[in-house]
């Protein structure tokens, strides 16, 4: 493991140039894509290959810290308030100040100019790796607890610190004091029995959906109990006609209420055809028996 | 492999970042490029330990990660705050500090 920290070999440059070139592409994509969710897709896959990057250059922990924290835990943060959000909530392409985003890129392009032609001009000590093999000897974590614990153990405790606050402060800044007190299941009770006790003001017939009034009660189930229990199929009221109010607003809005009223009777004559033909009957016989009326229409 | 190339891809990426932060309007994009160009930073700080062959720079991204999960709570919380009373997450609409 210490010898892969210290020599960049052949194989760490292929991944170095095609993890990198993947990066870079996430990293465009984060900020070129239009919605804020394949924005943080992009994001979560470059976090990943920064993971890989760190594993590659001996930092065991952070890079699995970096796949646990960032991708696990900050990534899913994110993804969870874009929903919150909205996730289809894109950028406005409206320009508040006029050439703004071409200026910005512009900017964009300048500094990185200069800062990889001052990388360039730097020199950095030493043209190798040192490598990480003497301060690994006794292992990563090791070594970074022994650091954490003597020479930063202020900044450290400074950390802690921070992310009390942090959390103190969301909590904080998403809660909502309730303004008024809560309502009493008898008021809730008795309030839905006086919005129930207005008159109808022209009483339709109370199978069509805009009855006009609150019930008091839950709305009727929709469905034709020992036939058919389908949220699509209305509740036949005692005279036969199904009542539209036992079936969902939605389903109502597009017209996807199937009718079952008939479809008993359809049923009860078809099975008797089929079994008058199954015990060789004819339909003189049944004629002559008082019962043809129905079986004729049946068929 | 030039150890020098890690630098150029963190410089890059925080060049991205950076550009992500004045380019994009929508305050949660921002946020991911901010948080982005941390990364770039932990990138640099991490070659440079190796470089140097000591555990010093992998300590302060170590810090840096840490910062940034506080830093990424109070500013989601900060975020979801705002779309409440302005119902949109566009940094233009929140040009006032107050409604």
């Amino acid at each position: 493991m210490s010898a892969l920290a210290a020599a960049a070999s052949t194989g760490e440059a292929v991944q170095f140039w095609v993890l990198g070139t993947v990066a870079v592409v996430g990293a465009l994509g984060t900020i070129l894509m239009k919605k804020a969710v394949h924005s943080a897709l992009c994001l979560a896959a470059t976090m990943i290959i920064l993971a890989v990057f760190y594993l590659a250059n001996g930092a065991y922990f952070l890079g699995v810290v970096q796949i646990i924290v960032y991708t696990g835990a900050i990534m899913m943060l994110f993804l969870f308030v874009v929903m919150l959000v909205g996730v289809t909530a894109a950028d406005s392409l409206k320009e508040t100040l006029k050439g703004q985003r071409w200026w910005a890129a512009l900017c964009g392009i300048g500094f990185g100019v200069l800062m990889i032609a001052g990388i360039g001009q730097a020199s950095l000590g030493p043209g190798a790796f040192v490598g990480l093999g003497e301060a690994n000897a006794a292992g990563n974590v090791q070594g970074l607890a022994a650091l954490i614990f003597t020479k930063y153990v202020f900044a450290f405790e400074a950390t802690g610190a921070l992310l009390i606050t942090a959390a103190v402060g969301a909590m904080v800044l998403t809660h909502r004091e309730r303004t008024e007190r809560a309502r009493t299941q008898r008021e809730l009770a008795e309030q839905r029995v006086r919005e129930a006790s207005a008159p109808p003001s022209a009483a339709p017939h109370p199978a069509s959906a805009d009855y006009g009034w609150k019930l008091p009660t839950p709305l009727p189930a929709p469905g034709v109990y020992a036939r058919h229990n389908a949220v699509d199929i209305a509740g036949l009221l005692p005279d036969g006609t199904p009542s539209e109010l036992t079936v969902s607003k939605t389903l109502r809005d597009r017209g996807q209420i199937r009718d079952v009223s008939r479809e008993a009777l359809n049923d009860l004559r078809a099975l008797e055809q089929r079994s008058e033909e199954r015990l060789g009957r004819d339909c003189d016989e049944l004629d002559r028996g008082g019962r043809g009326e129905g079986q004729e229409a049946g068929r | 492999m030039n150890p020098v190339n890690y630098l150029y891809l963190a410089a890059l990426l925080f060049t991205i970042g950076a550009s992500g932060v004045l380019i994009r309007r929508n305050a949660i994009v921002v946020f991911m490029c901010i948080e982005l160009m941390l990364n770039a930073c932990n990138l640099s700080l991490v070659a440079f330990s190796r470089m140097h062959g000591n555990l010093d720079g992998q300590i302060i991204a170590f810090f840096t990660m840490v910062v940034a999960a506080a830093e990424v709570v109070v500013g989601l919380a900060i975020i979801v705050s705002l779309f409440r009373s302005r119902h949109s997450a566009s940094v233009d609409d929140a040009s006032l500090m107050k409604l």
